[in-house]
């Protein structure tokens, strides 16, 4: 082990962070709106929606990554006078915007399943409670609803961003240099394999590490009713009575 | 307690028997890419052929071992021989300063040149140089004014090419400054995407390029500019070696030696590229 020649190449990994960064959160973001859709159209009862839902769930879960991303980019590709009729030729030209459709696609299926476990997990009687108090409609979703479901949905949540942290290296087959491009080109021009992915698991660990960090903090925020009630001191109460 | 004697008795002598096979030295394990018409691929039948696995079997006839070819990404073809994986490469491989660092070669059993393809009617299909060669150890001066011609009109222009292969180090070295350059996996990705405009132009050897323009589907795909070699762009292709392993290359060194003689090279690179491609001198 070439523990200055690691360092260099610590060094020349940390310029793909960046995309990598920005290929796993603006998927994820598209991703969390589409599934929350699929969620919802799943619960609908409306037969047309929900065997829609069902059946892109089926097919973009079922599917490997990879195959998505090589059909997306690859294959859209020859049919590019379509696409330019159709005027989304400038879109699917770039492989940055296919790597962020596979993503999304992909990452919609596995969240909106998410999703709709913590939303069927909700407990019936808290739903006729909140009725009872009043609440119908929107504000009980917003009020009762979504906040119970997403600390329900969060841990599982957790492990997809860290999936989709990871399933962006697959976008290097698609020339873009993000972590594993570089880590990559990198091995070509040293042919030092083995110190260079060494090093790339490294940074996909430090990232890793810093998202379970945030969604451990999103989940302690989120849940006040399973902390330990703070202490309260003895003089304190002296006085009170 | 018998038992176990004996099971380890057996062990032992299983292990002997893999090492003396091993010693003889009659199997080489020969690594292609397999996707590098018409030098190495994988035909309809899901059978490598090629020049190369030609090649192999001709010399390996003439060293008088068995030899298997078995198929590895290009990526990581140069550590997987390192790490013993298989014992030779025949891929398509130049011979290069920065290779030779890690492994060795035998003495070069082809070679090419190498340059520009892009789509009829494109801006860059008016490259300067079309049917001109110029080599970059013998002819530096002239190379580098075909180099400066080039720069004109790709200009801004993005670039597709193979990673980690001489043609990629070719851009790096002389084009960076004023195209932009994107790697692919494997030539046919760099052809699909050259096709689809994604890329404006791809450089590669002209052999595998040659093979590619074969097909219907890239019909309107031409080779523009001229035809490079030397330099960065290696001195032939040739078996790629383990450090240290003199006796194999030696073996390899005097069948390739053997088959440029008789005009075996000669006769395959013309049956695979419809031009002589054995090496000069």
């Amino acid at each position: 082990m070439d523990f200055e020649f690691m360092q260099d190449t610590f060094l020349r990994l940390l310029s793909g962070v960046p995309l990598t960064l920005n290929l796993a959160f603006t998927s994820v973001a598209f991703g969390a709106v589409f599934a929350m859709l699929l969620a919802l159209m799943r619960m609908s009862g409306v037969k047309v929606l929900d065997w829609f839902a069902r059946a892109y769930v089926f097919v973009f879960r079922g599917s490997p990554l990879l195959v998505q991303i090589f059909l997306i980019y690859y294959g859209l590709g020859q049919f590019r006078p379509t696409l330019q009729e159709w005027g989304l030729w400038t879109f699917f030209r770039e492989p940055y915007w296919c790597a962020i459709l596979a993503l999304t696609l992909n990452t919609a299926a596995y969240a909106s399943e998410i999703i709709r476990g913590g939303l069927q997990s909700v407990p019936h009687q808290q739903v006729e409670a909140a009725r009872a108090c009043g609440m119908s409609g929107f504000l009980l979703f917003r009020r009762i609803v979504f906040p119970i479901a997403v600390r329900q949905a969060l841990p599982a949540y957790g492990s997809e961003l860290i999936l989709m942290v990871k399933a962006t290296s697959l976008a290097s087959i698609i020339t873009m240099m993000e972590v594993t491009g570089i880590a990559a080109k990198l091995i070509s021009q040293t042919f030092r394999a083995v110190e260079v992915f060494v090093v790339a698991g490294v940074i996909y660990l430090i990232l890793n590490f810093t998202i379970t960090r945030i969604i451990m903090a999103i989940e302690w925020w989120l849940s006040p009713h399973l902390r330990r009630p703070p202490a309260v001191k003895p003089a304190l109460e002296a006085v009170h009575v | 307690m018998k038992l176990f004697k004996a099971f380890g008795l057996g062990l032992l002598a299983s292990a002997l028997a893999i090492g003396g096979a091993a010693a003889q030295g009659k199997t080489v394990k020969i690594a292609t890419e397999g996707a590098y018409a018409p030098w190495n691929f994988t035909g309809a039948g899901g059978k490598l052929e090629g020049f190369e696995i030609d090649l192999a079997n001709d010399l390996c006839a003439r060293m008088k071992v068995k030899c298997e070819i078995v198929a590895q990404d290009w990526d990581g073809i140069i550590p997987a021989l390192n790490a013993k994986k298989y014992d030779a490469i025949m891929a398509g491989m130049n011979i290069t300063d920065k290779r030779l660092e890690v492994i060795d070669f035998s003495r070069p059993y082809a070679s090419g040149l190498h340059g520009f393809a892009t789509m009829k009617g494109s801006a860059i299909a008016k490259l300067a140089g079309l049917g001109q060669r110029a080599n970059l150890d013998k002819d530096a001066a002239g190379a580098q004014t075909m180099i400066d011609e080039w720069k004109t009109l790709l200009k801004g222009k993005t670039v597709g090419v193979q990673g980690s292969t001489v043609n990629s180090a070719f851009l790096e070295k002389y084009l960076k400054d004023v195209i932009t350059i994107r790697e692919y996996k494997t030539t046919e990705q760099h052809d699909l995407d050259l096709a689809a405009g994604r890329v404006d132009a791809i450089f590669a050897a002209h052999s595998s390029l040659k093979a590619t323009l074969d097909q219907p589907e890239f019909k309107n795909m031409m080779i523009t500019g001229g035809g490079m070699s030397g330099g960065v762009l290696g001195r032939g292709v040739a078996v790629g070696l383990r450090k240290g392993e003199t006796e194999l290359r030696g073996q390899f060194d005097a069948a390739i030696q053997d088959a440029i003689k008789d005009g075996t090279i000669q006769k395959l690179t013309q049956k695979w590229f419809t031009v002589d491609m054995s090496p000069q001198s």
